[in-house]
C-alpha cells in the first residue's frame, strides 16, 4: 500500500512509516510568524523559559508594514530586537509577504514548515509539509523543535488538460472550494495533480496551495519536479532539490477530477469562499475597488496578466486600482519587465509588497456599501476592514479586466 | 476543570470566522488582550460584544473559527470568561488554538440552541442539556492529546510541567 504525498514527506522525516490518522510528534525544519502573531509567541516563548528557538524561526513585518500606528511599530521593533539578540532572522517592511519569502529563500521539499499564519500551506507547491497553527504552537515547536500532528487523510485533486487562454490557477482553486464547501478538506490534506498540475509553474501551485485552507484543509501540496528544480535553481537553491511524489498506489479518502479545458473564470461571492460561480453567472455587479496581489496572487506571471490586459487602456474612472508585488523580488523584476509602469499608466497605484489591504490593517479599506473584486484568498465579512462593504475573490485576469470595465467582467472579453 | 457547567448561551450561525470573531481593524489591539476582547464577536452580533457575561456558552453551526490562525480570536473569548465554545463544526486551527489556550471546545449537533437558552453540559459524561427547550445532546470526548493538554490548562502549561507532548500512548 503506497503513500501519498503528506505521509512521505512525513515519514521520511521520521524515518519511519506512518499513515493517516497516525498521532505523531515530528521534528520542525521551519517556523514563521509576523506581527499579529509573532509578539504573542514570544510571550509564550518567555512563558517556557527559553531564549534561543531550536529550529530556525523567521519573523515578517507584513501584516502592517510600513507601520500604520505607534502600537504596530513597537511590535515590530520587538520582533527585530529578539532577531538581533540572535533569535531569529526578521525580514523588515518591504521585503514581502512571508508565504513569498519562505517559497523564494526557504522551502525545499521535504521540509516540514510550521508557521503563525494559516496560508503557511503555500510552501506545500514546493512539496513542503506546510501547515499554520496559532502562535502557542509556534512558541512551542520553537522551544522544543518539534510538533505534534495527526497525519491527514488526502483529497487527491486531479487536473486534466491544458487550461484555456485567461483561466488561471485562481479558477481551478476556487473552483475546487466551491466544489468541496468551505469545511469539505477539513482535517485531512489537498494534494494537486495530473496534467494540467504537471504543467503548471511553482508560482501557479502556490495560488493552489495557499487556498487549500479555504477548504480547511491542513495543507496543499504537489509533487517536486522539474518545475520546482528550475525554482530553486533560478534562487540559487538547485541543492535544495529533491524529487518527491506520491505512490501510484497511495490510498486516498476521496478524488476529485477536474477537466481543465471546460473551465471558466471563477468569482466567489460575499461572504464565504465556497460561495463560487462562473463568471458568466455573474450578473451585474459594479466595483469600487480592484485589488490585485497578496499571497495568493501577487507574484510575477499574475502581475504580468493583469499587465497584459491594463496595457494601453485605462482603469474605470469609478474604480481604485491598488496593485501590490508579493516580495521585493517580485516587485523589482515587474519593475524591470515594465508591468507596473502599465498599471500606473492605467491609473492604478502600487502598494509597498505586504498583507495589510487583504487583512483590513491598512492600504486600501472600503467605505461602507462599497464592493471589492480581489485576488486574494478571503472574502469574510469584514475582511477588508468594513464590514459594510463586500468583496469579491477572483483571478488576476478577471481583476484587470473589471478594472478596466468598471463591473465584473470576463477577462476572455479581452482575447 | 469543573465537570458540569452551566449557563446561558450566545447563538450563531454557520460560518463564523476569525473576521467576525476578531476583525482586522483592531489588529493594532492584539498586545492589550481586554480591549481586543470588548470587540470580540461585535460583527456577527454586538449586543455579545456588549454584554456577554462571564460563564456564558458561545453556540454556533457549522465550520466556526474559519480563516486565520489568529489564536486572538479563542483568546478574546477566554478573556471574556466564556465556560465552552459548542458548534455542529469547528475549523481545524480554531479548534486546536482554543485547546492550546484551555478553552473547551465541544462538537454536538447544535440544531434547535437559541441566545438566551440555559444549558448544562457534563463534561465527564459528554451530554449537553438544554434546560430551556429540553433537548439533549451528546458529544464525544477530545483525542487524548488534546485532553492532555486542556487538563494541564493549556500548552504551555502542559509543555513546562512534563518537559513536552505527554498523552497516554504518546508516540
Amino acid at each position: 500500500m503506497g503513500l501519498t504525498l503528506a505521509e512521505k514527506i512525513i515519514s521520511r522525516r521520521l524515518g519511519e512509516t506512518v499513515r493517516a490518522e497516525d498521532i505523531v510528534v515530528v521534528p520542525v525544519d521551519l517556523l514563521l510568524a509576523h506581527e499579529g502573531t509573532g509578539p504573542l509567541a514570544l510571550d509564550r516563548f518567555s512563558a517556557l523559559e527559553r531564549t534561543r528557538p531550536a529550529t530556525q524561526t523567521l519573523f515578517f513585518s507584513d501584516h502592517a508594514a510600513p507601520a500604520p500606528r505607534r502600537e504596530l511599530a513597537n511590535v515590530q521593533k520587538r520582533l527585530r530586537t529578539f532577531a538581533e539578540e540572535g533569535g531569529a532572522r526578521f525580514y523588515p517592511p518591504g521585503e514581502g509577504i512571508c508565504h513569498q519569502i519562505v517559497a523564494e529563500q526557504w522551502a525545499r521539499p521535504g521540509q516540514i514548515i510550521l508557521g503563525a499564519d494559516s496560508h503557511t500551506c503555500t510552501a506545500g507547491a514546493l512539496a513542503a509539509f506546510a501547515t499554520g497553527m496559532g502562535s502557542t504552537d509556534i512558541a512551542v515547536a520553537m522551544a522544543l523543535g518539534e510538533t505534534w500532528l495527526r497525519i491527514p487523510p488526502t483529497i487527491r485533486v486531479e487536473v486534466e488538460g491544458p487550461l484555456p487562454p485567461m483561466v488561471m490557477a485562481k479558477d481551478v482553486i476556487l473552483h475546487v472550494i466551491g466544489l468541496l464547501g468551505a469545511d469539505g478538506a477539513n482535517y485531512q490534506a489537498l494534494e494537486f495533480g495530473g496534467s494540467t498540475v504537471a504543467a503548471m509553474s511553482v508560482e501557479e501551485r502556490m495560488t493552489l496551495c495557499n487556498m487549500a485552507v479555504e477548504a480547511g484543509a491542513k495543507t496543499g501540496l504537489c509533487a517536486s519536479d522539474e518545475q520546482t528544480r528550475q525554482f530553486l535553481a533560478e534562487r540559487g537553491r538547485a541543492e535544495d532539490y529533491l524529487p518527491l511524489a506520491p505512490d501510484p498506489d497511495a490510498v486516498y479518502e476521496r478524488r476529485v477530477e477536474l477537466h481543465a479545458p471546460s473551465l471558466s473564470p471563477q468569482v466567489a461571492f460575499p461572504h464565504f469562499v465556497d460561495n463560487v460561480r462562473p463568471v458568466e453567472e455573474a450578473g451585474d455587479v459594479p466595483i469600487d475597488q480592484v485589488f490585485i496581489g497578496t499571497c495568493t496572487n501577487g507574484r510575477l506571471s499574475d502581475l504580468r496578466m493583469a499587465a497584459h490586459i491594463l496595457r494601453g487602456r485605462q482603469v474605470h474612472p469609478g474604480v481604485r486600482l491598488l496593485v501590490c508585488p508579493a516580495s521585493r523580488e517580485v516587485y523589482l523584476a515587474a519593475l524591470q519587465e515594465g508591468w507596473l509602469q502599465i498599471f500606473i499608466e492605467a491609473g492604478g497605484l502600487i502598494l509597498p509588497p505586504g498583507c495589510g489591504a487583504c487583512v483590513g490593517v491598512h492600504q486600501g479599506i472600503l467605505a461602507d456599501g462599497e464592493r471589492c473584486l480581489s485576488t486574494q484568498n478571503r472574502n469574510f465579512q469584514g475582511r477588508m476592514g468594513n464590514p459594510e462593504a463586500e468583496i469579491y475573490l477572483a483571478s488576476p485576469a478577471t481583476a484587470a479586466a473589471t478594472a478596466v470595465r468598471g463591473r465584473i467582467t470576463d477577462p476572455r472579453e479581452f482575447l | 476543570m469543573e465537570r458540569i457547567l452551566r449557563g446561558k448561551i450566545w447563538r450563531f450561525g454557520d460560518g463564523i470566522s476569525t473576521d467576525h470573531i476578531i476583525p482586522g481593524r483592531y489588529y493594532h489591539l492584539r498586545g492589550n488582550l481586554q480591549a481586543l476582547a470588548e470587540h470580540a464577536l461585535e460583527d456577527a452580533d454586538p449586543e455579545f460584544a456588549r454584554s456577554a457575561q462571564p460563564g456564558d456558552f458561545v453556540v454556533a453551526g457549522k465550520n466556526f473559527g474559519q480563516g486565520s490562525s489568529r489564536e486572538h480570536a479563542a483568546l478574546v473569548l477566554k478573556e471574556r470568561g466564556i465556560a465552552a465554545v459548542i458548534a455542529s463544526s469547528f475549523a481545524r486551527i480554531f479548534f486546536r488554538n482554543a485547546v492550546n489556550v484551555g478553552l473547551m471546545p465541544i462538537i454536538c449537533d447544535t440544531g434547535g440552541f437559541e441566545t438566551g437558552d440555559e444549558i448544562e453540559v457534563d463534561l465527564v459524561e459528554g451530554r449537553v442539556r438544554n434546560l430551556t427547550r429540553n433537548l439533549e445532546r451528546t458529544f464525544r470526548p477530545l483525542p487524548p492529546v488534546m485532553r492532555a493538554i486542556l487538563e494541564s490548562g493549556g500548552l504551555v502549561p502542559h509543555v513546562l510541567r512534563y518537559g513536552g507532548f505527554r498523552w497516554p500512548d504518546t508516540p
